[in-house]
């Protein structure tokens, strides 16, 4: 589904990306870890098309399709999805009327009409309590005076409405106490299917006890330097990432 | 990467064009440029006025030449030449006596363009219209209507000789002519306006409208709207803008006068936008208005007003409050883009006992635009456990713009509660990424996010305006972000 191949990227001409490659298939959930400043979040942004962040070298392409051209509105209608790991404050803007402008946008991208009142509502309803999210919450102005797990939740509650192609969730852990922690990969876990990808960006092994990897990938300096199965994950949290540095030397 | 940038966007902006800039070839009668004593004469001669009013306007206008055009407002702009403009205007083929099926097809078919047909307005449910083209008022429908519950709604200049007592005993008793520079020249060449008279206990069943309208080059349009709630009664009242696209700037110089009774309450809800003037800042109207309105016991009034049009605009809609327990309320949402300026704000004045009044002003500024809030909070001595709250709030988009808050609070009655808060904030790049990443239009994400900010404000225009109110803010600012 998701091809990375040999991606160089940078911000204000600093290089951050130094040749990624990465291959996603349907149905796959991969982890990515590494240190911080290690180029974790670059990678999140620049599948998701964020502005500032150039692509100097390489090709990004989602079921063949070359997206690096692409608007980031673009890319989330071809089913681009980011948890982002700071969401935004919109004061004056519910959660509700948040979700269906982004919808109905969606739609209109595909040459939809709007989503009947009555079938969003439905599937708010069933989202939310899927999330265990209050109803009231909903109505709040979206991420204002949210608590870090509010916010987190809400992200993963759009990304259940959306129900996107490919999911990548940048450090959706930092800020969650475990319970919510658990809430949040439980629905993460009931979203998944066989036709969607999860990408779980992360610090810590911790998330993966909830959101099982099929793979793990290692970043440091800007490239995927070790990559296996969840036993990689565990052996990090165990030795840290220094045992990779000296490997790599 | 090549990316529709927001400079792409912002070059789609300014050429974008003001939809209702276009001029409607109606045949119409113009007094020669310029003002003196016989013009006033003139224009009052020409609307068939009682002495009394010709006195009223002469009166006037001898104040005005004693008085100076006021530049402590936070605005720039060339001072209009008095004598170059033309202070009365009229579309020819109106006749008092016309009923709405013989206006001039070629006025019909503007309205039709502005979205108002009138043919529609008489079918059309709640919202009785008068309709201000130039200097005269050319049609009011729903009059059968409401004078069925007595009520009174028509030009001023059929007021005048319809019901003088009522005009006589209010006419610039909230707005004297002396109060400033621009009530004065009002007061002296008014051409035309709405006039309304709800009365005692009665709930007026509909909105009523007036929407004004300049239409021809080299005039002034000085409208007077004189508004009375009776005791116990209750209005709701809008009023729109628009004006062609042209070149030079022309002067739009009302005064409007609410006066609520006791136990009344009236509602006064703006949309104004009357040409901006071009993305370069020529051209556009000046809009220098006074508005104010007078609580006796127990009453309330409202201001609601949403300014995206003008090119300078000097306007503070303003309560007094007279009566004990009465209640002002503003509400605001002002916009500037391109090279506009705004100095706008309100004046409560308290002078009851436990009056209360409520201040919400949105300010949102784009290009190089400036936006100002001027406002005063004045508690008399009289003014016994008076309670005032104000909140004002600036969005700012892109390096070049401005917004500025000016607060004036004056208290004489230690009793006094007030509170101000103010914030500022500018469209982040996140929140427009954010947006996007959900598959959201950079236009759609500016426009969501300014109706976020407005929404206090846009909550309480009544609902058929505030769907208009929030079309119009989206057009403004398209793409403005930087």
């Amino acid at each position: 589904m998701l091809q990375i191949k040999d991606v160089y990227a940078s911000v204000e001409d600093k290089d951050i990306l130094k040749g990624i490659s990465l291959s996603v298939n349907a149905g796959e959930v991969h982890a990515i870890m590494g240190p911080n400043g290690a180029g974790k979040s670059t990678l999140a942004s620049i599948i998701a098309g964020k502005e500032e962040f150039e692509l100097t070298k390489g090709e990004i392409t989602i079921d063949g399709e070359d997206i690096t051209e692409l608007d980031a509105e673009e890319r989330a209608h071809k089913g681009v999805f980011l948890s982002f790991q700071y969401p935004v404050e919109i004061p004056g803007v519910s959660v509700t009327n948040f979700i269906k402008t982004a919808i109905n946008e969606n739609r209109k991208a595909k040459g939809l009409e709007d989503m009947p009142a009555s079938e969003m509502l439905k599937k708010i309803k069933e989202k939310a309590d899927l999330l265990e999210i209050d109803r009231k919450f909903l109505s709040r102005s979206l991420n204002v005076g949210f608590s870090g797990g509010e916010k987190k939740r809400n992200e993963i509650f759009q990304m259940a409405m959306l129900e996107p192609k490919l999911a990548i969730l940048d450090e959706t852990d930092s800020g969650l106490d475990i319970d919510a922690l658990k809430v949040v990969a439980n629905g993460v876990n009931k979203l998944k299917n066989k036709d969607n990808a999860v990408i779980v960006i992360t610090h810590y092994q911790r998330l993966l006890d909830y959101i099982v990897p099929d793979f793990v990938h290692v970043i440091m300096d800007g490239k995927i330097v070790k990559s296996g199965t969840k036993q990689l994950a565990y052996e990090l949290e165990e030795k840290g990432y220094d045992w990779i540095k000296e490997e790599l030397v | 990467m090549s990316k529709y940038t927001e400079d792409d966007l912002k070059k789609e902006l300014e050429t974008k064009e003001y939809e209702y800039g276009f001029y409607t070839d109606l045949e119409s009668e113009t007094f020669p440029i310029g003002l003196n004593e016989d013009i006033v004469r003139a224009i009052s001669k020409k609307k068939q006025e009682p002495q009394w009013m010709t006195n009223w306007r002469l009166e006037a206008f001898k104040v005005w030449q004693s008085m100076q055009e006021p530049d402590w407002a936070n605005v720039n702009y060339t001072k209009p030449d008095f004598q170059a403009i033309a202070y009365y205007s009229a579309p020819k083929a109106v006749d008092p006596n016309k009923t709405l099926d013989d206006v001039d097809p070629e006025l019909v078919a503007m309205y039709k363009k502005l979205g108002i047909s009138v043919d529609e307005q008489k079918k059309m449910n709640n919202v009785a219209i008068d309709i201000v083209v130039d200097s005269v008022s050319v049609a009011t429908t729903f009059k059968k209507t409401l004078s069925e519950k007595g009520i009174i709604f028509m030009s001023i200049s059929e007021a005048i000789k319809e019901h003088p007592e009522l005009v006589k005993k209010y006419l610039g008793t909230v707005v004297p002519t002396k109060d400033n520079f621009y009530a004065a020249l009002n007061s002296a060449v008014f051409s035309d306006g709405s006039f309304c008279y709800i009365p005692k206990g009665v709930r007026c069943p509909m909105e009523l409208s007036t929407y004004f309208r300049i239409n021809q080059a080299g005039t002034g349009q000085f409208e007077r709207t004189l508004l009375i709630a009776d005791q116990g009664s209750y209005v709701s009242y809008l009023e729109g803008c628009t004006a062609p696209s042209r070149d030079e700037n022309q002067l739009h110089a009302a005064v409007v006068e609410l006066i609520a009774l006791d136990d009344a309450e009236i509602k006064y809800s703006t949309v104004q936008n009357w040409y901006p003037g071009s993305a370069e800042g020529k051209g556009g109207v000046y809009n220098f208005v006074t508005k104010r309105g007078l609580c006796e016991k127990n009453a309330k009034i409202s201001w609601t007003q949403v300014e995206t049009g003008s090119a300078v605009t000097w306007k503070y809609p303003s309560c007094i409050l007279k009566g004990d327990n009465s209640i002002g309320e503003f509400y605001s949402i002002a916009v500037t883009n391109n090279y506009q300026q705004a100095d706008t704000g309100t004046k409560m004045i308290h002078l009851g006992k436990n009056t209360r009044s409520t201040i919400i002003s949105k300010g949102i500024s784009a290009g190089k635009s400036q936006n100002s809030y001027r406002g005063l909070v004045k508690i008399n001595a009289s003014a016994e456990n008076a309670r005032n709250f104000s909140q004002c709030d600036s969005l700012l988009m892109g390096n070049e713009c401005g917004a500025h808050t000016f607060p004036y609070i004056e208290v004489k009655n230690k009793t006094a509660q007030i509170e101000h808060e103010a914030t500022t904030s500018k469209i982040g790049e996140d929140q427009i990424f954010y947006c996007n990443q959900r598959g959201i239009d950079t236009e759609k994400a500016i426009a969501l996010v300014v109706n976020g900010f407005s929404k206090e404000v846009l909550n309480k225009l009544p609902m058929e305006f505030a769907v208009e109110a929030q079309k119009l803010l989206e057009i403004s600012l398209e793409g403005s972000v930087g």
